[in-house]
């Protein structure tokens, strides 16, 4: 894990390396300015040499500004070093995900994806800063002011020696007690907001019901475990502060003590003991600095994991090594085809489909829901690969094309679809970024959404909002369909693309398909009989098998399924959709 | 598809409103907010408050005390000491033993307030998110329409967490810096005034240099924020469409317009965080530069013995130097988070501050008895028969009256906005138990009468009556509670199966469960899932089909047996197989009671008492389907358009 995300730090190398120095650079400043600050004391004011005062004064005043420089070097690094980081984990993670086929994005989820490419990389970004800035500056001055110490007096440096050890052996404790309290508090910290979330969004199933109160009593009492659980944790965590205080404290009384008896017996100075003092203070700081960054990095660890999960994700659908270029026609055959999304699935999604289709065929395709149809369309264009037996498009097997190119000639219409932000000439042109503008409003006619796009005010030009919020679904179903015509494929697969559209429209659309692109094989998934029903075969699904193929006539006469769904269809079946 | 009115109404926010954005540093009145904010902790945690205080100041002034000892340590046992002839440690050992004492108490009392603040905080904050919650559940739809759902959740957890953050760390280390100054402040004053004066001087200058770099790391900090919010508005655009740029083979025309939006972030981050870096550095140089100031200056003072100043007195002054650097560092640190969570609360604030749905209805639903003779009474006991109770306020009587589930919209005009009407003269009447379609365009406002009638949104002009009462004088709950509802979007909540279903009536038998299930036909799929009824859904029930969660809207609906019924393209997602089954269970769910039907499918519109088309807002058409198809209008055209659509490819 630790490797993987190393490996992003690429060009950040060099101040990532600088940063921790140019701490340390600080660190020693810092050491030498107490010091410095002694000797005026000592030297200068106490002797009352104002010569000495003076030249220490310059000198403090140079070594301020060189610290200065190295704490504005270390920070100007630190920011670069891990705001750079951030940059190529996103960008790697981003790219990563482009590879992803379809079952990769089905592991992660969209959700899972947006995650870790935004608040995972945030909180690693934060931890390597920290890291970077801190975790060599304290270990470091920590051990400087220990060998001070050592230096000025073995005996009073071993009593900050056994505080140290002592102080960090509560503080493990605490720490391990606490991350544990919280790891467990943020999973039902995250379920709160889940449910805010929920009712936010169902905020009219709540009011419909009248379930006000009913959300109102879930939340609180939600609310005070919550509050109940961060008091718990809260108050291990404010043993800190007393606990560091009482260490700092019991340290200054016992020098004192020590100290004075030293002192007395000649074997200290007093100069020595207020430098010891200082020491004291600064060890133990530097201490709490140390249990700090551990927390710190502890909580980003279940980041960097989620992280480093999406980098080392290797796409399971690959170009072959030889890819064949080109496809020769639409035509489609399945051999024996068993499929399941996951391979540990007891029961597949398809079961030994055999299918042979003519290039320029129509084909309609009928079934309930889960009974395999988008799955089988799936297959065509490699969107996921067969579990068993083959797929062959224009005499090949889908796995010896190239994947653009197979894509690009199997034009899928997808269920789920959507349209980017951007305007409906940019969002057509997906299908091919050389479009004229000719050629897009030819594939708007043929789609039939021409007759509402040259409606809108600004026309083509005319801006869909982030998720194409501002057409209908129908609407959007057109477009989408006429952007996937732009590719000008051998094999148009419509996934239930016109169910938001009105029956003539989709007959409209039908029969342009007919009359335009009639070399194009063209599979179509309906819940309509009138979308399919004219088409040269139609395939009926049920239960990931086959269950019917034929004509409409045939199917009529020997398929009990396509018979139920016909009749319980054309006995007043209409559309009112877009009008 | 209320979905898209609802975006269509945050229009000018554009896309993804403030979601992703982070807090927006700017506040418009800071003294007023933290005014508020501390009266409203201090509402339930005063005592608290005055009791932290108290002990901050103890904590600090024993901390002080520890520097005064190492000072007289010095000067006051260890040099007599030194020339004293009988070593004699005992006066050493009782003034360690008194600070050991004061030491102890102020390490209780750093304890005690730092115990106390988490109470504090984390009631503070539980009060204040229930309340965000509760008064959220009261607001009107109107506001969910035109916040975006990322900026409301941002307020529960962005704008909390800072606040607890200010409420738990902030407030106390700026307390104690603040003692921590005033007290050091006051020794100094007392051994020398002008030193002090270039003390303060100094403190002027970081100030100032201190507000100069916060107010450059605050314009890159703004930056880093909008270019976050682009980064993550792409990345969940493009997240969403992903499988759509696999099949598009889009991925490198993504991977670009992403490095292009990431290197902008990556800039304006690496700027903010320099900044911010920074400034610790400086004030701590700065210290410095006032540390050595102050010795020349007092060398002077001391040696030509200006003032009475002595060295002992400059030496002593130099401490105190040296420890007011660091509270000043501190405040000046936490003057930020303290800004950041002020703007926090303010968005907190406003939230309460909204507007609750209006709900000044007096007639209540109640349960009733009737008698042979068709007179009403109040029961007690479940009766199945319900009745809306009337009280007059003119002659002190209370009437009671059948509820039947009779609708009547008379000349309804309404509008999202006041100034842009979307239903113009709705005319309707549904008698009890009567079955009414709506058919029209997409837009065209299907959804939004069936809003009006349980009050979602109130009319601009007109009026809705419900039983002849007028809806506004019903009291909000009870009038829903009589009518059922299965929304265009089905949104089910965390919980079992069972639990679901439960939502249309809290107290419903598993039996009762187990009919409805069955009643809407999603009893056979329940069955299958792995843990039957108890199986856990999940994220608005992701893990089932989109047709499945209809199903269990309808048994949701179902159960709560409400006399009056709407039913908003409820099968849409349903396949035509298992519409047919679904529809047998509506059929049976719609009987006696009033409904009202959106639906595209005529299999479903076509025997309802009265069809109604719809277009721009205007009932164009009304009538049942034999009457339409007469007509020969709008309906007619549909219908038959649809007959000649024989023309597959």
């Amino acid at each position: 894990m630790i490797k993987t995300l190393a490996s992003q730090i690429k060009e950040y190398k060099k101040v990532s390396i600088a940063t921790p120095i140019f701490m340390i650079l600080e660190v020693i400043m810092e050491t030498i300015i107490p010091m410095m600050m002694a000797s005026i004391i000592d030297n200068g004011v106490s002797v009352g040499d104002a010569g000495h005062i003076y030249k220490m004064g310059a000198l403090m005043l140079l070594a301020a500004c060189f610290s200065l420089f190295c704490g504005f070097m270390g920070g100007k690094y630190g920011a670069k070093a891990s705001t750079g980081f951030a940059k190529n984990l996103r960008k790697a993670m981003y790219e990563n995900i482009q590879t992803f086929s379809f079952s990769n994005i089905d592991k992660f989820s969209t959700a899972g994806l947006v995650t870790r490419l935004t608040t995972d990389v945030t909180n690693i970004q934060n931890a390597y800063q920290m890291l970077l800035r801190m975790c060599m500056r304290a270990p470091f001055s920590l051990i400087c002011a220990m060998v001070m110490s050592f230096a000025v007096n073995t005996r009073i440096a071993t009593v900050y020696l056994i505080a140290v050890l002592i102080l960090g052996a509560i503080l493990a404790v605490l720490l391990t007690r606490t991350t544990k309290y919280f790891n467990s508090i943020f999973k039902k910290y995250d379920d709160l907001n889940e449910s805010v979330q929920e009712n936010v969004s169902a905020i009219r199933v709540v009011k419909a019901y009248v379930r006000e109160d009913h959300e109102k009593e879930k939340f609180t009492k939600a609310s005070g475990n919550v509050c109940r659980l961060f008091t718990k944790a809260e108050a291990m965590i404010c043993l800190n502060m007393p606990i560091m205080q009482f260490a700092v404290y019991t340290c200054i009384l016992v020098i004192s003590w020590m100290g004075a008896h030293m002192i007395v017996s000649n074997t200290l100075t007093t100069g020595d003991l207020s430098m010891l003092l200082t020491y004291c203070m600064n060890i133990l700081m530097n201490l709490m600095m140390l249990s700090m960054i551990f927390v710190m990095v502890t909580m980003s660890v279940a980041s960097a994991r989620r992280v480093a999960e999406v980098l080392n994700e290797k796409p399971d659908i690959t170009n072959p090594e030889d890819p064949v270029m080109e496809v020769a026609d639409g035509s489609i055959e399945f051999r024996h085809v068993d499929f399941s999304y996951k391979k540990d699935a007891r029961e597949p999604v398809l079961k030994d489909i055999n299918l042979s289709i003519k290039s320029g065929e129509t084909i309609g395709i009928l079934g309930g829901t889960g009974s395999g149809k988008s799955s089988l369309v799936s297959l065509l264009s490699r969107l996921y690969d067969v579990t068993d037996g083959s797929v062959i498009v224009g005499g090949r097997d889908v796995r010896e094309y190239d994947i653009d190119v197979i894509r690009n000639q199997v034009a899928v219409v997808l269920q789920n679809n959507v349209l980017f932000s951007g305007t409906i000439l940019d969002n057509l042109r997906w299908g091919d970024k050389e479009a004229t503008r000719e050629e897009c409003m030819h594939a708007c006619d043929l789609a039939c959404a021409s007759e509402f796009v040259e409606k809108l005010p600004k026309g083509y030009d005319t801006y869909i909002e982030q998720g194409g919020t501002n057409v209908s679904g129908g609407q959007k179903q057109r477009l989408c369909i006429a952007r996937a015509l732009l590719k000008k494929p051998k094999v148009l697969v419509l996934d239930d693309s016109t169910s938001a559209v009105d029956t003539s429209t989709d007959a409209k659309i039908r029969k342009a398909f007919a009359e335009e692109i009639p070399g194009t094989t063209k599979l179509i998934i309906a819940q309509r009989v009138s979308s399919i029903q004219n088409a040269d075969h139609i395939i009926v699904m049920e239960n990931g098998t086959i269950n019917g193929y034929g004509t409409h006539d045939e199917l009529m006469e020997n398929n009990e399924i396509y018979r139920d769904v016909y009749e319980s269809q054309t006995s007043g079946s209409g559309d009112f959709d877009e009008m | 598809m209320a979905e898209n009115r609802s975006q269509k109404l945050r229009g000018p926010k554009g896309p993804g409103g403030r979601r992703g954005m982070g807090p927006k540093v700017k506040l418009e009145h800071p003294g007023q907010t933290i005014k508020r904010l501390l009266k409203y902790i201090g509402k339930s945690y005063g005592v608290y408050m005055v009791l932290v205080l108290i002990l901050i100041i103890v904590s600090v002034l024993a901390n002080v005390q520890g520097t005064m000892f190492t000072k007289s340590l010095i000067d006051d046992y260890i040099t007599p000491l030194l020339h004293a002839k009988e070593k004699n440690f005992t006066p050493l050992l009782h003034k360690i033993i008194q600070v050991a004492c004061i030491y102890g108490v102020g390490v209780f009392a750093t304890w005690a307030y730092n115990r106390l603040m988490v109470n504090v905080t984390q009631g503070t904050l539980r009060k204040l998110r229930d309340e965000l919650f509760v008064h959220m559940e009261s607001l009107p739809i109107k506001y969910f329409d035109t916040h975006s759902h990322g900026d409301i959740m941002s307020i529960y957890t962005n704008d909390i967490d800072t606040l607890r953050q200010m409420i738990s760390q902030s407030m106390t280390q700026f307390f104690s810096s603040l003692i921590t100054i005033i007290s050091v402040l006051a020794a100094m004053l007392i051994i020398n005034v002008p030193l002090t004066v270039v003390t303060l001087v100094m403190v002027g200058v970081t100030l100032i240099v201190t507000k100069k770099v916060a107010g450059l790391s605050g314009a890159y900090f703004i930056q880093q924020q909008r270019d976050l919010g682009k980064v993550n508005g792409h990345i969940e655009e493009m997240m969403n469409g992903q499988k759509v740029v696999k099949v598009f083979c889009r991925e490198q025309e993504s991977i670009d317009e992403f490095n292009a939006l990431n290197d902008e972030l990556f800039h304006s981050a690496d700027n903010a965080n320099t900044f911010a870096n920074v400034m610790g550095p400086i004030n701590a140089q700065l210290g410095n530069v006032s540390y050595v100031l102050c010795t020349m200056i007092g060398g002077i003072l001391a040696f030509n013995k200006i003032g009475g100043f002595t060295v002992g007195g400059l030496v002593a002054f130099l401490n105190y130097n040296k420890s007011f650097s660091m509270p000043i560092n501190q405040v000046s640190m936490q003057l930020n988070s303290i800004v950041m969570a002020l703007a926090g609360a303010d968005r907190i604030f406003e939230l309460l501050d909204e507007k609750p749905e209006v709900n000044d209805g007096y007639v209540e639903l109640v349960r009733a008895n009737e008698a042979a003779d068709g007179t009403i009474t109040e029961s007690e006991k479940r009766t199945g028969v319900w009745a809306w109770k009337h009280y007059h306020k003119d002659n002190d009587t209370v009437t009671y009256q059948k509820l039947r589930g009779e609708v009547v919209f008379d000349h309804v005009d309404f509008g999202y906005n006041d100034d842009k009407i979307i239903l113009h003269d709705v005319e309707m009447y549904a008698k009890p138990g009567q079955k009414i379609a709506f058919v029209g365009a997409t837009g065209a406002g299907k959804t939004t009468i069936t809003n009006l009638i349980n009050r979602f949104y109130d009319i601009q002009d007109g009026k809705i009556r419900f039983d002849g009462i007028n809806v506004n004088k019903i009291k909000k709950e009870d009038l829903r509670h009589s009518l059922g509802i299965v929304l265009q979007d089905t949104h089910l909540f965390t919980g079992t199966v069972r639990d679901n279903i439960r939502y249309g009536k809290l107290d419903a038998t598993d039996e009762e469960i187990v009919a409805a299930a069955k009643l809407a036909n999603a009893d056979s799929f329940i069955r299958h899932l792995p843990q039957g009824y108890d199986t856990v859904l999940t994220g608005d029930g992701g893990n089932l089909s989109q047709g499945q969660r209809q199903l269990l809207a309808i048994a949701r609906a179902a159960i709560a047996d409400p006399p009056a019924l709407i039913l908003d393209e409820a099968t849409s997602s349903i396949d035509t197989r298992t519409e047919k089954l679904v529809q047998d269970g509506m059929d049976r769910l719609m009987k006696g009671r009033t409904t009202f039907v959106i639906a595209h499918r005529l299999s479903t519109v076509k025997n309802s008492d009265c069809i109604m088309v719809l277009e721009q807002g205007r009932i164009i058409e009304r009538g049942t389907h034999d009457q339409l198809i007469e007509q020969q209008g709008k309906y007619y055209q549909l219908y038959t358009g649809k007959l000649g659509t024989g023309l597959a490819g």
